[in-house]
């Protein structure tokens, strides 16, 4: 594509330098349009640069008290004005990652229903509820979750994961329906309908030629499938991701579910507490300057935690797809 | 600066906006004081007295239509950060303001009872018919973690002949910053000792242990639908979900019911002890029908009002709301304030000038 743009004559040869820069075609319209366009995308990194510096700014009083024992300090008592980030760390952690343990495989079976598999007459209903699913306010998860899915998981599922699992230290401690897995499988309830939504149209837009050729060779239906994934795969890693920044970022659905207790502990019996939910939690009335300028510092690190969680998932799904179209390639 | 006043663009630009901004100074609130006969008046604060602000300002208009009274419940917190930096007229706070709170404001604020409120501690314990009985150092036990089976011999002794279930307690507290949080701990610390130097008195402070819920909604899900719980709530929010609700044992020894009367009684026998500008803890007060975790919460106004139509308002407002509003107190489940707290309110109501005028 680029070398056939390169390739055409230009309209004219008198325009500068600047504008060659601007538009290899030399149309003025080509200019204002990218001009326009270069502004859009550097706006974000703008954003996102001013963000960092402002929560570092106003969380500079925590950073020069608590320095790096703020990343490993795992207290958090207002009282005494003693913060410590890394409890909170932790719940954000390992609550998303129950969320896309749970999520990942439903949502890839939801689409792959979907596209794959579903009469037309059930595919376009299913594909609507589950897009109804996405845009349900997560206030309302969060009640369904006290009312429904805690004393659910109390009475039917905790009881047998501890009777068969209960020598893990995952699965020990009291029982109550609240906490880090309740919290967990919220977010999944989520999540599930964004990640299926946009594999969906990821699958969908795999061309019907591969899909062809696959079943041409003999391919089995399931054979066919692993050909139609690994060709969307990038898509479905960045579905993958925009799943998992809405998991970080929840806060309504999870607090109301987890327990909001600053600890660390194997269990995932026990409540826990995230990032995005004591912050809603205790800004409003954070009065001292101390208190105030931790909760921003908690801020400043879930966004690197994002940032982290991000890197580390594209490079695992990089990898994956590396792997997966060098076998595609030799079949 | 020079320079820039120097420019024509920008000096036009300045006269054009400020032609633009005329309009807007002359519409209803845009100034200090407005046109067309309506004062405006704008309070923040407190989300717990907001159903009864809302209730004052609905029927206060129907008797003054020339006043125009909003009230945000942003949080107390948010009342006195708003009143401080003079964004609002009048704040709400359910926690008296602290020292150096006051320090920080740029005028002299003063602290009006409006109505009391209370905690309630809750439970969720399967049959059991009679409301649990709970001593002060058996509540703070339980919500430190130290009594930790519903059959501990320290609840049977407040609770003979009740049959307690051999299971683990879970503690629930609110998980966001919150008054109601601000009096339950405020009680714990002075019937506890141990309380008091571990936890210590907050809006959100560090607890020994037990489940985080947002919000009365979220903290009376966990309790309803957790068998062996125990939590707190205000006393309207359980009365009106009709949670069952602990009688605890008094300064003097006696167990009382939380009840809007109990409430106004812990606030009366209080008022011996109560300091000149009101701001008083009337949690564990003493006197014989008094409820232990009680609270008032206040309306914050500045003693010098910079307009005085506004100040009128306002002063005209509290009057009739600690007079008259406090017939709305019982129905929405507040106690309405004892007789000498309304009158030590009058007194404070009538200090209020401005340019050195009594407004009243």
């Amino acid at each position: 594509m680029d070398e056939a743009i390169g390739q055409r004559p230009p309209r004219n040869n008198t325009f500068s330098d600047l504008q060659r820069a601007l538009s290899p075609t030399g149309n003025t319209g080509d200019a204002i349009f990218r001009l326009f366009l270069l502004g859009a995308a550097s706006l974000v990194l703008l954003i996102v640069v001013a963000m960092i510096l402002a929560l570092a700014y106003e969380s500079r009083l925590s950073i020069s008290q608590f320095g790096l024992r703020f990343l490993s300090g795992t207290n958090w008592d207002p009282v005494k004005g003693d913060f410590g980030a890394l409890a909170f760390v932790y719940g954000t952690v390992v609550s998303s990652l129950i969320a896309l343990l749970i999520a990942v495989p439903l949502s890839l079976g939801i689409a792959i229903f979907l596209v794959e598999q579903a009469p037309r007459q059930l595919a376009r209903p299913l594909a609507f509820v589950v897009e109804l699913l996405a845009a349900i306010p997560s206030v309302v998860y969060g009640l369904w979750g006290i009312f429904v899915l805690a004393p659910f998981l109390r009475v039917h599922v905790e009881p047998p994961l501890q009777r068969w699992f209960g020598w893990l230290p995952l699965f020990t401690g009291s029982i109550t329906g609240i906490g880090l897995l309740t919290g967990g499988i919220i977010l999944a309830i989520m999540v599930t309908p964004i990640i299926s939504a946009v594999v969906r149209d990821v699958l969908t837009a795999v061309p019907g030629s591969q899909r062809e050729a696959a079943l041409a060779l003999g391919a089995t239906k399931w054979e066919t499938t692993r050909v139609v994934l690994v060709n969307g795969a990038p898509g479905i890693a960045g579905a993958v991701i925009l799943g998992l920044g809405r998991a970080i970022g929840e806060t309504m659905a999870v607090t109301m579910v987890i327990g909001n207790r600053a600890q660390i502990s194997a269990s995932l019996f026990e409540p826990s507490y995230t990032i995005a939910s004591v912050l809603a939690n205790e800004f409003t009335e954070a009065s001292q300057d101390l208190y105030l300028s931790s909760l921003v510092e908690l801020g400043l690190i879930l966004f690197f935690v994002t940032f982290v969680v991000n890197a580390i998932a594209r490079i695992l799904v990089w990898n994956v797809t590396r792997k997966t179209s060098g076998v595609g390639g030799a079949a | 600066m020079p320079t820039f006043w120097k420019s024509p663009r920008i000096t036009a630009l300045i006269l054009l906006a400020s032609f633009a901004l005329v309009p807007l100074a002359c519409s209803p609130g845009g100034g200090p004081s407005s046109g067309n006969g309506v004062t405006k008046l704008q309070g923040a604060g407190a989300t717990f007295p907001n159903p009864l602000y809302q209730k004052w300002v609905s029927e206060y208009g129907k008797l003054h239509p020339g006043v125009q009274i909003d009230y945000q419940s942003i949080g107390s917190g948010g009342g006195i950060k708003q009143i401080q930096e003079q964004t609002v007229d009048f704040g709400a706070s359910d926690a008296p303001m602290k020292d150096e709170e006051l320090k920080a404001a740029p005028g002299e604020l003063l602290h009006i009872p409006t109505v009391l409120g209370a905690v309630v501690v809750t439970y969720n314990v399967a049959s059991i018919a009679q409301p649990l009985h709970f001593s002060p150092e058996v509540v703070a036990d339980i919500f430190l973690g130290k009594i930790k089976k519903w059959d501990d011999a320290k609840i049977k002794q407040d609770n003979p002949g009740v049959s307690l279930p051999a299971a683990d307690i879970t503690t629930v507290h609110r998980s966001e910053a919150s008054g109601t949080t601000f009096v339950f701990t405020d009680y714990l610390s002075k019937v506890s000792p141990e309380w008091k130097e571990k936890v210590g008195t907050d809006k959100s402070p560090k607890w020994p242990g037990g489940q985080g819920g947002k919000g009365n909604e979220g903290v009376t899900g966990q309790i309803k639908n957790q068998p062996n719980t125990i939590g707190y709530v205000e006393l309207a929010y359980a009365v009106q979900n009709k949670m069952p609700a602990a009688l605890i044992k008094n300064a003097n020894g006696k167990f009382v019911e939380p009840s809007i009367d109990a409430v106004t009684a812990a606030a009366a026998s209080a008022s011996t002890q109560t300091p000149d500008d009101l701001r008083v803890s009337i949690t564990n007060s003493p006197g014989e029908n008094a409820y232990p975790i009680s609270s008032y919460t206040y309306v914050l106004a500045y003693k010098d009002q910079k307009h005085a139509d506004k100040g009128k308002a306002l002063v005209e407002f509290l009057w009739w709301g600690i007079h008259d509003g406090e017939q709305f107190a019982k129905e929405l489940q507040y106690a309405p304030l004892p007789a000498e707290i309304v009158k030590r309110a009058e007194a404070k109501i009538n200090s209020i000038t401005s340019g050195g005028k009594p407004l009243r």
